[in-house]
């Protein structure tokens, strides 16, 4: 990024942090119109449903708009939004009843394993939905997505140690669950 | 759980969750965001705060008015 661009963005955040009436709309408007699609690929990614993203992205924003005097200028704002909208995202999942629609409407995968059927994919997805949300967000984020368990920890605002014990604990469930309904991962 | 049986399980996962698809959104939530917005509750004036704040002292310094006050609601 130049430096003029650099200048002006800052600038931006700070009218944002200090919330003056003058500035902070546009402050606001402007941080919502340069990461809305950051943050609705980041909820993408964790709830997988287009409508539920969209709707966060807003529910996310609008808890940006209240918190803006918690920003702390020294940290991206990127990655401040990532953390708030994955704490939308599992209140959201907190909401939803198990077995939803959530992972189960989306398309087939585009390199599926042919010693994987249809069936068993299906019923591990419908078993993932079955899962604690916090373990879910840890598994989708870390093991389906491979992000850096430094990352997730960032946006879950745990520690690494717990994200890998989450994620350990979601598989274990996840096979236990399939296991039950008789099939051996 | 061994490390073998944690890998079989976390392909099985990738393979069961496929892709998100498209990560952008079809249209700019600048609008929605609008309505979130508009539909906030309006804040209390700071001087009604004052007032209801005056009131109470003037009730616990002079409990004789409250039966006034009373009267005249």
């Amino acid at each position: 990024m130049r430096d003029g661009e650099s200048n002006v963005l800052n600038n931006v955040l700070d009218q944002f942090r200090r919330g003056d009436p003058a500035t902070f709309d546009d402050a606001f408007e402007t941080l919502f119109h340069l990461h809305q699609r950051t943050v609705f690929g980041w909820l993408m990614r964790i709830v997988r449903n287009p409508a539920a993203a969209e709707d966060l992205t807003v529910e996310t924003f609008w808890r940006i708009y209240r918190a803006h005097a918690r920003f702390d200028p020294s940290r991206e704002f990127e990655a401040w939004a990532r953390t708030i909208a994955t704490h939308a995202a599992l209140d959201w999942l907190r909401t939803q009843r198990s077995e939803t629609e959530l992972l189960l409407d989306v398309a087939a995968p585009l390199a599926s394993d042919p010693a994987i059927s249809a069936e068993i994919r299906r019923k591990t997805a419908a078993a993932f939905s079955r899962l604690p949300p916090k373990l879910r967000i840890a598994a989708v984020l870390a093991v389906v997505e491979e992000l850096p368990h430094k990352e997730v920890a960032a946006a879950l605002g745990i520690s690494v140690t717990a994200v890998k014990v989450r994620v350990f604990r979601a598989l274990r469930l996840l096979r236990k669950d399939l296991q039950r309904q008789g099939i051996t991962p | 759980m061994n490390a073998h049986e944690e890998d079989r399980m976390k392909q099985l996962l990738k393979q069961a969750l496929p892709p998100p698809g498209d990560t952008e959104p079809e249209r700019d939530l600048w609008p929605a965001m609008l309505r979130r917005l508009d539909a906030r509750p309006a804040p209390v004036p700071w001087f009604d705060w004052a007032l209801a704040g005056g009131l109470a002292v003037f009730a616990v310094v002079f409990p004789a008015s409250i039966p006034v006050f009373l009267y005249y609601l």
